[in-house]
């Protein structure tokens, strides 16, 4: 599977944000996390440093510290704690320091 | 003399009523909270962009929402609140605080630490696949972004944010495959008595269960967790359980929401020196906390980050911790409101523990996972890595076990995976789990960027 | 009371004592390891876990030189992972300290002399070599062999090995009074129990002061706390370990990155340590002058979050260098203590040289600037 892992139940009727996940473009909604944006639309926000897999957070309290992504310029977002902003690029896959 | 400094750490129902009554005494608290916004856990507000409507977002407990956001946002003026701020470590009377990427001091003649909690899982195996969720990340999921956390979802754990969420999945849309339940109908009756101490709470608890039966979705007791199958590709795709009769049974799904009641968040309580005993009842280790509510000389403690009490516990306790503390400070205080919050406070207390009592955590399940569990997600360390470190290395304390199997050495500093580990290392090494000790905090509370301003 | 004997006694669990009794053991020397706590707790399982021989005096290359040759193979010896890495160390000096290139090319001239080779790079050529230093990076003296591994594990790993060896290891243990009765030390323990062997080692770390007393001899070890940090991890791609030479002591930071990804970083301000508490605190401040440093010595670093920080009791003697040898005013005693940063290297060479001075009363690696004669001579 690679498709959407959230399912969008309520409060769709939002303003429409584009912003890039791996290159590709993402729609979003206003007022999203980065990961319900990229998770409602991927499977997973980043993978395992230690070889078990891919990861898609597990708190969303900002506790459990599994979904910290890298931008393209290298900065780390803890994605469930980060408000959506249109142009954001992210990287999914474990990046090397730039 | 200047009045005195007090820095309240979260801004959920007992920082909340903390704050309110130190404004409403004349002092100004600063307020800190990491989330962008106030009300904590239970009351966590959704963007502003969001139209549903309080009892949409609430049920039951939607007047009491309302009053704590309305209350908060009376005394704005009245306190410095610093939203998005993580107060990360602590030192001789001074909070170092994280303000969006910026390192602040803040020297405080007193600290109230309303830090909350967080949830307590029992590892299973497969639970480090993608899909897998706490059942209050389900909850937060819904509540404060309007989403499910999959298309066919199994709760498992034990609780009453079990069938809290659960419920509240059902009443929004969601398709819920099925809901397991460690602990047995025995459990929760052997807590009636102590349940009926809030006979309005129960109510509220038997409702949300005939929400889900009536929605058809089981509700099965009693279960043994057996693994979480899926693929780290592709994340989870089944669960597997074994019921009270011995049966193993298997559901498919493509999430799971995992949790076993709370766990109190007291990194910064330890990091400003508070001392802990071990709590058999929940066997875990709490703060200990004097009559007036303090943890250290001029450290109190409120609402579930001292006490898993509940919401309207922490409402109480902020209250009452605010009072102590003013009356330390030298301020007058109204000493029979002190009298009536105790006592209602401790109505509060005999229901909890009968929740404690009615969903246990389930040792003997914790204590039998099977060695190709991951128990640290952090790290990736198994349930085998860390009986092989405590028996064969003879750790059998926890921060021991920790050096040498590295299991809670992750980002999260062992919160999700220290409770379940003492249990295996005292399982492994026969030691009494009280002994196994708890892991020592150390800063920041939070990953702290190393690109952050000073 | 009830007493045991055997033909040496070690106080101290740390990397030196257990070291001291796992070598004692290989020459088939009876040996009891006393520890108040568990083994390898203390300064030994909270340091940085250096490899690094560069930079240190002279004279205590030959130590470290033997020391090295042990590292390589120990691992394989004990027959645990304790992750030796022999990756390299770089020692960098910053732009506003031009003399020291001169510095380090004489060092190295020097360090040749005793085995060590290190070649020293600057400017395109030293950051082409490492391309993660920053532009304030002017010279930097490269150590090849040297390396890192993983303090947390080393000395019980060394105590375990020992223990299998026939060693009798007691944790939980404290010595209260240490004397010589006659041939013998009597040594006594919180538990009551009672050990006599006739010769004794002193390796209690940052609480031999006391130890020493009993027999006259005063050392006047001062604890602190260093100030480590680890970060989330990242992929791969500082090998060597490096460490900044300043005479500044907030700039003095050092690093290095384990394969898994994590990157640990010591150095900068010291905190306050307590012996009687066995604990050092992080002073948050201290962690934040760290994270100033580092960002200057690696930039890229900048990237990542800290995870955890912490501190352990280290301790420094008068001119910072370890005591190690016979006592001057005991037969029979012999010291292995006053270890600061750089301790975690010397211990498998000085727990051989300990082995080798009790069996065969002499050795050929030279120590003795470390003897406890330099601090007798100075209270008489
Ligand atoms: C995920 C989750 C969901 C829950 N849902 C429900 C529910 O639906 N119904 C129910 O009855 N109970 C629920 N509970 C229990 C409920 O949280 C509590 O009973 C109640 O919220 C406790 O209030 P509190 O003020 O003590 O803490 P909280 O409401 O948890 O507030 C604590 C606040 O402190 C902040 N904080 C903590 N540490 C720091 C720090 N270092 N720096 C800055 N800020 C910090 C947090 O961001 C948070 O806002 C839930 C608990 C959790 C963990
Ligand atoms: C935070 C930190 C970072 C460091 N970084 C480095 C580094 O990068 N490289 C490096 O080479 N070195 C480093 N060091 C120094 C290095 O750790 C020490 O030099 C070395 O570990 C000292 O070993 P030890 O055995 O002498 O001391 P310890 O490990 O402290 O052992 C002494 C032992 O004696 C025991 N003891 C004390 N009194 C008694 C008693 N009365 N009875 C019984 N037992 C007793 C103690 O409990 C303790 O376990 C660092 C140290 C610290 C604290
Ligand atoms: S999902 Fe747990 S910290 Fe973001």
């Amino acid at each position: 599977m690679n498709g959407a892992r959230f399912t969008r139940l309520a409060e769709q009727d939002r303003q429409t944000v584009t912003f890039f996940v791996n290159g590709q473009a993402i729609e979003a909604l206003e007022g999203d996390t980065l990961l319900v944006a990229i998770l409602a639309a991927k499977d997973h926000v980043r993978q395992s440093e230690f070889g078990d897999g891919n990861r898609a957070g597990f708190c969303l309290m900002g506790s459990c510290q599994d979904c910290w992504v890298t931008s393209e310029s290298g900065e780390r977002i803890k994605a469930c704690s980060t408000r959506i902003v249109a142009e954001m690029r992210i990287v999914t896959e474990t990046v090397n320091l730039k | 003399m200047n009045a005195p400094k007090v820095v309240v750490v979260g801004s959920g129902p007992a920082g909340t009523r903390c704050a309110e009554t130190l404004a409403l005494a004349g002092l100004r608290p600063i307020v800190i909270d990491e989330n962008s916004n106030n009300g904590g856990q239970i009351y966590r507000r959704q963007p502003e962009n969001f139209v549903r409507t309080y009892s949409q977002l609430y049920g039951s407990e939607s007047d009491k929402a309302a009053a704590v956001h309305s209350d908060f946002d009376s005394i704005r003026d009245k306190i410095d609140y610093r939203s998005d701020t993580l107060a990360w470590a602590v030192s001789e009377n001074t909070l170092f605080a994280a303000e969006r990427g910026r390192s602040v001091e803040i020297p405080f003649d007193a600290l109230v630490l309303c830090t909350g909690a967080s949830e307590r899982v029992m590892p299973t195996l497969g639970w480090n696949y993608a899909g897998n969720y706490s059942l209050g990340g389900a909850q937060i999921a819904l509540k404060s972004q309007g989403c499910a956390i999959g298309s066919n979802i199994v709760f498992m754990g034990t609780g009453p944010l079990l069938y809290l969420v659960a419920s509240q999945y059902i009443k929004a849309g969601a398709n819920v495959a099925a809901v397991l339940d460690t602990s047995t109908v025995w459990d929760s009756l052997a807590a009636l008595p102590k349940l009926l101490a809030m006979p309005s709470m129960l109510w509220t608890g038997l409702g949300l269960i005939k929400t889900i039966r009536a929605a058809r979705v089981p509700i099965v007791h009693g279960v043994q967790p057996l693994e979480i199958t899926g693929s780290g590709d592709a994340g989870v795709n089944a669960v597997t359980y074994r019921d009270k009769r011995g049966h193993a049974h298997t559901l498919e799904c493509d999430a799971v929401a995992l949790g076993y009641h709370l766990r109190s968040e007291t990194q910064l309580a330890d990091l400003a020196g508070c001392a802990f005993s071990f709590d058999r009842r929940s066997r875990q280790w709490i703060a200990d906390i004097d009559d007036k509510s303090r943890g250290a000389a001029n450290v109190y403690m409120a609402g579930d980050g001292a006490r898993i009490r509940g919401a309207d516990a922490a409402e109480v306790s902020g209250r009452l911790t605010a009072l102590t503390l003013l009356l330390d400070l030298g301020y007058a205080v109204d000493e029979k409101e002190i009298k009536r919050l105790r006592s209602l406070h401790a109505r509060y207390e005999r229901f909890a523990n009968g929740v404690t009592r009615a969903f246990p955590w389930p040792i003997e399940h914790v204590r039998n996972l099977p060695n190709d569990a991951i128990v640290c997600r952090c790290e990736a360390v198994s349930v085998g890595e860390l009986r092989d470190a405590s028996r064969g290395k003879q750790a059998d304390e926890i921060n021991r076990a920790k050096a040498f199997s590295r299991v809670g050495m992750g980002r999260c500093q062992g919160r999700f995976c220290g409770i379940a580990a003492a249990e295996i290392i005292a399982d492994a090494t026969q030691t009494p789990l009280a002994e196994v000790g708890r892991i020592r905090s150390q800063a920041p509370v939070r990953p702290l960027p190393i690109a952050v301003e000073q | 009371m009830k007493t045991q004997s055997s033909d040496v006694i070690v106080i101290g669990g740390g990397i030196m004592g257990a070291c001291t009794t796992l070598f004692l053991r290989q020459r088939g020397i009876s040996v009891t390891l006393l520890e108040r706590d568990r083994i390898g707790q203390k300064a030994s399982g909270s340091s940085f876990g250096n490899l690094r021989r560069q930079g240190r005096p002279i004279s205590q290359l030959p130590l470290a030189n033997r020391s090295s040759a042990l590292w390589a193979q120990l691992s394989e010896s004990l027959g645990a992972e304790i992750e030796v890495e022999l990756s390299g160390h770089v020692r960098v000096g910053y732009s506003d300290r031009p003399e020291l290139v001169e510095d380090f090319t004489h060092y190295a001239s020097q360090a040749a002399e005793t085995g060590l080779n290190l070649e020293v790079f600057t400017g395109k050529e030293l950051h082409e070599r490492f391309p993660f230093f920053g532009p304030e990076v002017l010279v930097g003296s490269y150590s090849p062999n040297d390396g890192h591994s993983n303090p947390r594990v080393v000395a019980s790993a060394c105590a375990r090995a020992a223990s299998a060896n026939g060693a009798h290891v007691h944790e939980n243990m404290a010595v209260t009074s240490a004397n010589k009765v006659g041939e013998d030390f009597v040594v006594v323990t919180d538990a009551g129990l009672g050990f006599t062997a006739p010769s004794l080692v002193i390796a209690a770390g940052a609480w031999s002061n006391s130890l020493a007393e009993a027999f006259g001899e005063k050392i006047g070890i001062v604890s602190r706390g260093p100030t480590m940090l680890v970060t989330e991890p990242a992929p791969y791609f500082i090998h060597p370990c490096l460490g900044v030479v300043t005479p500044v002591e907030e700039e003095s930071i050092y690093l290095r990155q384990i394969a898994r990804g994590n990157v640990i970083v010591g150095g900068s301000t010291r905190s306050p340590a307590s012996t009687s508490t066995g604990r050092a605190i992080v002073d948050p401040k201290n962690t934040l002058s760290q994270l100033r440093q580092l960002r200057r010595l690696v930039p890229a670093l900048a990237q990542l979050n800290v995870i955890r920080v912490w501190s352990g009791v280290e301790g420094y003697t008068p001119d910072g260098m370890p005591v190690i040898g016979r006592s001057e005013r005991e037969a029979g005693l012999y010291y292995a203590c006053g270890f600061s940063g750089g301790g975690h290297q010397l211990g498998p060479g000085v727990g051989e040289v300990i082995a080798e001075l009790i069996d065969t009363g002499e050795t050929d690696t030279p120590i003795e600037d470390f003897g406890i004669r330099r601090f007798n001579a100075s209270t008489g």
